[in-house]
């Protein structure tokens, strides 16, 4: 019994609180980026924003979840509706596991693994099923078109943030990304490949379906696009996992551009301060980039979308893999760590 | 091999995680909420119209098109992959070899813009 409780139970257990460890301040920061997001453009156009519930309107999430929670979970009558319920739940499970692989700090991470870029990687290309699978269950023409533009627009920009990754890879050699981070510690990579972190970032708004990409949603002609049938804690999914989203995207940022949890400077003062303090700035830094874009720039119009994506993005990061990869050849500039 | 699975082990026991925090909420939601079905209320959103046709209709070949490039493009990423983590061991040789992958690929690229594939009007 004892031989049980230590090989299998316990690892099995700590994984667990491990996990809720993670999860919990993420869902966290996830209900507060909604409030950040109202705070930020309400200041930005010179309003208050929410500022009602709670001191400054900081129980605004928590009401905000508590009514929708009592809402009516409405299913449309030509609805699939096996496959209606299951695409909110997929959006969101896939934006919490994204998280296992990301190393908050050193050695601050669930699930270490060698492949770790690939994961995300796969991770964030399945994002894609849960919007078409919700404009297909729908059956309403808005969610129909709504999912159809998602998913060509999410398809688009995958394709350069890969590239983009693989001229990070290019200057690591390994795809474990606290390698990724420790590679980074003399020199950030948003330094030498510029262009390259202003693509991956710009795709990641598109990735993310953010303004000024939010074309699946365009409330102004599509009514919020694939999430129109969706009422309750079905509608709750789709947020918390688009926010999720755009917090693992910006997390994944920070790894591949910003050094992580390294402070900015190698003194001991900053070197005292904990490497998650330094990642959640940085998200944090991210994410207000994020908000800010939205309070600032007008919506894309489609065809635009789709020039920028594919005319410009794609030759350019596929051009500067080639760059990155030639300088590294003919200079010899090889990276140190080889796993 | 028990070792690599075992690190693999966290994200399995997370997607459980996720998934029943998932379901649970949507049960609390059937639970807690308020239920008055209405033939109205639960048909299909169309700006206050009765549906006209099924929604299910013909699009823009356009959007298979995307597709297509999207599945050549992806796989050229995949292989970029090993190819970007060992390029220290593959050397010049393997860096030639890559760019002209690369090169057939572009050429490629280049006959779709110019056919118009990629224009949206």
């Amino acid at each position: 019994m004892v031989d049980f409780w230590w090989s299998y139970a316990w690892p099995t257990l700590w994984i667990v609180i491990q996990i809720l460890f993670l999860v919990v301040p993420l869902l966290i920061v996830v209900a507060y980026l909604t409030y950040a997001e109202r705070k930020v453009i309400g200041l930005m156009q010179l309003r208050m924003g929410p500022n009602v519930v709670g001191p400054f309107g900081l129980l605004q999430p928590f009401a905000d979840a508590l009514k929708l929670m009592t809402k009516e979970l409405i299913i449309p009558t030509g609805a699939n509706r096996v496959v209606f319920l299951m695409a909110p739940m997929l959006t969101f499970v896939l934006a919490m596991v994204g998280w296992a692989v990301i190393p908050v700090s050193e050695g601050w991470v669930i699930s270490d693994i060698n492949v770790g870029v690939l994961y995300l990687f796969a991770i964030s290309s399945l994002g894609v099923y849960g919007i078409i699978m919700a404009g297909w269950a729908s059956n309403s023409k808005y969610p129909f078109l709504g999912a159809l533009r998602s998913a060509a627009q999410m398809v688009s920009y995958e394709v350069s943030i890969g590239f983009v990754i693989i001229t990070v890879l290019l200057a690591v050699g390994s795809l474990n990304l606290t390698d990724i981070v420790l590679a980074q510690k003399n020199l950030w990579f948003f330094i030498p490949l510029l262009p390259m972190f202003i693509v991956f970032v710009i795709s990641a708004l598109a990735e993310t379906n953010r303004a000024p990409f939010d074309l699946p949603e365009a409330e102004a002609e599509l009514v919020t696009g694939y999430n129109v049938e969706y009422s309750a804690m079905a509608f709750a999914l789709f947020f918390l996992g688009e926010y999720a989203n755009m917090v693992l995207m910006s997390g994944m940022t920070v790894i591949l551009f910003l050094g992580g949890w390294l402070p900015p400077f190698d003194i001991a003062i900053l070197n005292w301060i904990p490497g998650v303090v330094w990642f959640s700035l940085k998200v944090s830094l991210i994410l207000f980039v994020f908000l800010w874009v939205r309070a600032t720039l007008p919506r894309y119009r489609y065809d635009q979308l789709m020039r920028l994506g594919w005319k410009v993005f794609l030759p350019l990061s596929l051009g500067w893999v080639v760059i990155t990869a030639g300088a590294i050849v003919l200079f010899g500039w090889y990276p140190g760590i080889v796993n | 091999m028990e070792e690599l699975l075992l690190e693999y082990l966290p994200i399995l026991i997370f997607l459980g995680l996720a998934s029943g925090l998932s379901i649970a909420m949507v049960l609390a939601s059937v639970i807690i909420g308020a239920r008055k079905p209405d033939p109205e209320k639960n048909s299909a959103y169309e700006c206050g119209f009765d549906a006209f046709d099924d929604a299910r209709m013909k699009f823009d070949v356009r959007f298979y098109l995307v597709a297509i490039l999207f599945i050549i493009f992806d796989l050229e990423v995949a292989f970029l992959f090993p190819w970007a983590i060992s390029l220290s061991e593959i050397g010049v040789f393997g860096f030639w070899s890559m760019i002209v992958f690369l090169g057939i690929l572009t050429v490629g690229f280049i006959y779709e813009w110019r056919k118009g594939a990629l224009e949206w009007e």
